[in-house]
């Protein structure tokens, strides 16, 4: 199964970004093989959409979940459509975030947490 | 002939000199272009007469027709599109209603239905019309609102346009293709930055203009010397004036309460007169 | 870290002079000037450039002539009038959707990134500051003013800085929206005319939309005692918190001509009421969590 965790930096030590469109990496995670890329998100600096353009990016990956801190409702739009599981809140280390996720510790989110913009200032 | 009046920074009173000067003259029609905060009816005062909607064309995809190719995510420059699972999903406040899609589509899906987003009225107030949009709460592009309310531009009459503040895309969509334009400022730090920055707007649209300096003797004489330097001229100077301060915050017209404004204003218009017939 | 917006609907209500005198009173704070189309704040604090950036935005059309054959699909394809009888393009209409570029059969149109503006690092007397300049005439300001909030919330968080107070963008439209989106606390400041309860009214539909509580400043609240009322009455009706009224005084303009906020400048009823709208925001922040 691949994963993409929204992340500040471009290891496994980096901290989840809070922010799922507008965050500078996705650390894409292979949980089969252990294996994992870190990619820039293109996405960070659109004008409009980010959410959107993110979640296609996402998706054309071909990615099976996404764990975020928040994720907004065109994001998640997007993300549901193409049936990719999503995960919001999370917080903390990639690597403990990870382990996190192989037990089982994050329930499946149902619902966008923010309004749309919500990463153009905040996350906190 | 068509008159603008903007101004770089809010507050200065825009709205003020477009309004008065609107009803000194005759044979008039007032359009206020700052769609995100109208506020000359709130002084005029119009019947108004007409009403109707401003609506951009948004794409609807056929998904008989469609086969999840991807095209129309490809072309869209907003964002507005996103194709997954081989399903287009449509973003309608990121649309630009620019036609792209629509028209690259190979296998012809997607048409388009009109999205509101915002309103014109039209009305009327003794021998001025009267005409302003008004943007939808929560829309985020008003130059389609602004294009299609200049559309009542009138030539047979003196048109005034109400611009919107700043410098950016809204203002230039109201004062290009204008006859002239008025900048209203104040004798202040403030007032000098942003009328500058004004001033660099005017000149790249190379209109001819000239300020208004409103609340003229608060603040320094910097603004006069500046627009000496820039050989800009000043048409006009109105003094803090408690009276102007209370008729304008009751939502009254200056030239209604007194009188003795209405041939200031028509001097103006002279003014500005005189000085296209110049470069003619 | 709480991040406080100062807005105003309308221009000319002493957005800039309340931010700059909350600036000065504020303790660990960063200031962000998001009024990026008029930016004014700086004439106040002098702020001292230490990290300039180019800020690119959007993308304007190009006709390379020589590639040209002059066949009109892309004036027939543009619904903006962007397109000119020489088939060339007037950047100021142009919205940047590329139509014209796709449809161009000889791939003679390039569609260039603007370079919309600048955006600046800065220390001045009260802290750090992260402000912006948006070229002449540029457009997609709320893109800027949403770099210009990230950054200023890095520096604060970097310092461990206890606000982020940011002066907002006029309107209700993009730039606002970009300002507002995610604070702690929205201040709206009005003035007891009726555009400004007019404008008023249209912002706190706005902060509503996006579901953010709002407090109001009545400024120069003296002027017009009648409206003044109408807009208390309109506050408690629509349960929004009035932090406190400001008189008319001259002293404020001088100030300004003076390059100094309020507070520097004088002491009186107007530095006295702001001090109070200070501390009573400061209480209520703090108590929140």
């Amino acid at each position: 199964m691949k994963i993409a965790i929204s992340s500040g930096g471009d290891t496994l030590r980096s901290e989840v970004d809070q922010r799922f469109a507008r965050c500078p990496y996705y650390i894409i995670y292979d949980t089969d093989s252990g294996d994992f890329e870190a990619v820039n998100n293109e996405s960070s600096t659109a004008g409009g959409g980010a959410g959107i353009q993110a979640a296609q990016k996402i998706s054309d990956k071909g990615i099976d979940a996404v764990i975020s801190g928040n994720i907004g409702p065109n994001a998640f739009r997007v993300l549901s459509a193409a049936s990719i599981k999503i995960y919001s809140g999370a917080s903390g280390i990639i690597k403990d975030v990870i382990d996190k996720f192989k037990k089982g510790e994050y329930k499946e989110t149902g619902s966008p947490d923010v309004n749309s913009h919500f990463g153009m200032g905040r996350g906190n | 002939m068509i008159i603008s009046v903007a101004s770089g920074k809010g507050g200065t009173g825009k709205t003020t000199v477009a309004v008065n000067l609107a009803l000194s003259l005759a044979n008039t029609r007032l359009i206020d272009c700052d769609v995100e905060e109208p506020n000359c009816h709130i002084f005029v005062k119009p019947d108004i007469e007409s009403r109707r909607k401003v609506s951009i064309p948004i794409p609807q995809v056929n998904d008989d027709k469609c086969d999840g190719c991807g095209r129309c995510q490809e072309v869209c420059a907003y964002n507005a599109i996103a194709v997954v699972n081989k399903k287009v999903i449509v973003f309608p406040e990121l649309c630009h209603g620019c036609g792209s899609c629509s028209y690259f589509c190979p296998l012809k899906a997607i048409d388009e239905k009109n999205k509101e987003i915002g309103i014109i009225e039209a009305g009327r107030k003794g021998g001025t019309d009267f005409v302003h949009g008004r943007l939808n709460i929560g829309m985020m592009m008003s130059p389609p609102v602004i294009r299609e309310v200049k559309k009542y531009i009138d030539k047979k009459k003196t048109v005034i346009i109400d611009a919107p503040p700043g410098t950016s895309c809204p203002v230039i969509t109201a004062i290009k293709d204008t006859d002239f334009i008025i900048l209203v400022t104040e004798p202040t730090p403030f007032g000098l930055n942003d009328l500058s920055l004004a001033i660099g707007v005017v000149k790249k649209l190379g209109i001819p203009s000239g300020v208004i300096i409103n609340r003229s003797d608060l603040g320094n004489k910097k603004v006069e010397n500046y627009c000496a330097e820039e050989n800009i001229p000043v048409l006009m100077k109105i003094p803090f004036d408690r009276r102007i301060a209370e008729i304008y915050s009751g939502g009254d017209v200056i030239v209604e309460v007194l009188p003795e404004y209405k041939n200031k204003f028509r001097d103006l218009y002279k003014k500005i007169e005189a000085i296209i017939n110049n470069k003619k | 870290m709480k991040q406080i917006v100062i807005i105003s609907g309308k221009g000319g209500t002493g957005k800039t002079v309340i931010t700059g005198s909350l600036a000065a009173m504020a303790k660990d704070k960063v200031i962000a000037d998001c009024d990026v189309d008029a930016a004014d704040l700086h004439l106040l604090l002098d702020p001292e450039i230490k990290k300039s950036h180019i800020f690119k935005s959007g993308f304007t059309a190009f006709t390379h002539k020589d590639k040209c054959i002059d066949c009109g699909i892309c004036k027939k394809v543009c619904r903006f009038d962007a397109v000119k009888d020489d088939f060339t393009i007037d950047p100021v209409s142009c919205e940047g959707c590329a139509f014209c570029s796709y449809a161009c059969p000889e791939n003679a149109i390039e569609m260039k990134e603007n370079i919309s503006g600048k955006w600046f690092v800065s220390e001045t007397r009260f802290g750090p500051m992260v402000h912006a300049r948006l070229g002449i005439a540029e457009e997609n300001s709320g893109k800027l003013v949403s770099l210009v909030r990230q950054k200023a919330k890095e520096i604060a968080e970097d310092r461990n800085y206890k606000w982020v107070i940011i002066d907002g963008s006029p309107g209700i439209g993009c730039p606002v929206i970009a300002s507002i989106t995610g604070v702690d606390c929205v201040v709206m400041v009005t003035e007891p005319t009726l555009s400004g309860l007019h404008d008023a009214k249209r912002l706190l539909d706005v902060t509503n939309h996006f579901n953010i509580e709002a407090r109001i400043i009545i400024n120069k609240y003296d002027l017009n005692p009648d409206v003044t009322g109408k807009i208390e009455k309109w506050s408690k009706d629509k349960n929004i918190e009035i932090l406190g009224k400001i008189e008319f005084n001259r002293s404020v303009v001088e100030s300004v001509v003076n390059g100094k906020t309020v507070i520097e400048y004088t002491n009186n009823k107007v530095t006295e009421q702001l001090g109070n709208i200070w501390k009573t925001l400061e209480r209520e922040l703090e108590e929140e969590k």
